[in-house]
């Protein structure tokens, strides 16, 4: 697979979205807040690279949550409705199943209380005692 | 939503996704990476920094930006001309596409939304020196000003003038001060000016 060809398919994709639903930015840069926002961001668009979904579909919905929220007065952020947008997209896609979300979520939440590691998003598998 | 944790959440459709072999975590990864440090401005300022350093550079950029960006690994997978026109105290250039939003993405990153926008297409060739002034940019009169109007085929950048009193600095904290906006031709590089 050729690197460049993938990020220019990922930039017009991305580019194209609306103002209204465009990405947080600085000086032209994503910006993300937290490291779980940039994994949210990569999860959606390495779905859509495989075909998961059309484009357009997670447009679409992340521009509802996005009216759904403002219109209810939500403080919720950008990312966060992006998130929304994404477990809605992928169950109602079939690709995951609610239950399922909730359950992992569940397990994730165990294992972080017990690691006490909110930050390590990529140790899945990590077991590590903390040290403090 | 399942989890009010977002993190956790997000963990957990990662986690999921990856079992049933939808996605990979290498590749979010690469695609994270992509956005937080490769693409975006820094390429574009990486470009200017050492044009500014090297006057053997500098004269390569502006013969041919396509081939010159290539020695830093940066193509434009469209296969577009990159056209770098150099500001002076004579001439200043601007960059705007009037047709859509092309965009040197190569060098550039992703383009801001207000260079998108319908106001910014139409006024930069109909009343560009009110539009740089709206960007704090106030040119003498005897500053000509050019604006190139971007394509499909032809992609534009501007080689900012370099600051007074970073004549010491390395190409590596030159690349640090350059920003987005003076390689599109609304703004000029200061030193101390924030990326």
């Amino acid at each position: 697979m050729d690197p460049t060809v993938d990020t220019a398919t990922v930039e017009a994709t991305i580019a194209q979205m609306p103002q209204e639903i465009a990405l947080p930015r600085e000086n032209g840069e994503l910006l993300f807040g937290s490291p779980w926002e940039a994994r949210a961001f990569g999860l959606a668009l390495a779905l859509h690279e495989q075909g998961a979904f059309e484009w357009k579909q997670f447009s679409q919905t992340l521009s509802e949550q996005i009216a759904k929220a403002e219109g209810a007065g939500e403080s919720s952020t950008y990312y966060e409705r992006w998130l929304r947008t994404l477990h809605l997209v992928t169950t109602r896609q079939d690709l995951l199943a609610p239950q399922e979300i909730t359950d992992r979520s569940e397990q994730v939440r165990t294992e972080d209380d017990h690691t006490h590691d909110h930050d390590h998003l990529h140790d899945h598998d990590s077991h590590e005692p903390h040290h403090h | 939503m399942a989890s009010e944790d977002p993190a956790v959440l997000t963990k957990a459709l990662e986690s999921l996704l990856v079992e049933k072999g939808l996605i990979t975590s290498t590749r979010i990864d690469e695609i994270v990476k992509n956005y937080e440090e490769d693409i975006g401005p820094m390429r574009g300022a990486q470009v200017v920094a050492r044009a500014w350093s090297d006057p053997a550079y500098k004269e390569r950029l502006l013969a041919d930006g396509r081939a010159a960006i290539a020695e830093f690994g940066f193509t434009d997978p469209h296969g577009a001309e990159l056209v770098v026109t150099e500001n002076t105290d004579e001439v200043h250039n601007m960059v705007v596409c009037t047709l859509c939003s092309c965009y040197p993405w190569s060098v550039l990153g992703l383009p801001p939304t207000w260079y998108k926008s319908f106001a910014y297409r139409s006024r930069a060739v109909s009343e560009p020196r009110t539009v740089l002034k709206e960007f704090d940019l106030d040119l003498p009169e005897s500053t000509e000003v050019r604006v190139w109007d971007s394509n499909s085929d032809i992609r534009y950048m501007v080689l900012p003038k370099r600051p007074a009193g970073t004549e010491a600095m390395s190409e590596e904290a030159l690349a640090e001060i350059v920003t987005r906006d003076s390689m599109i031709g609304v703004g000029e590089v200061a030193l101390g000016s924030d990326r």
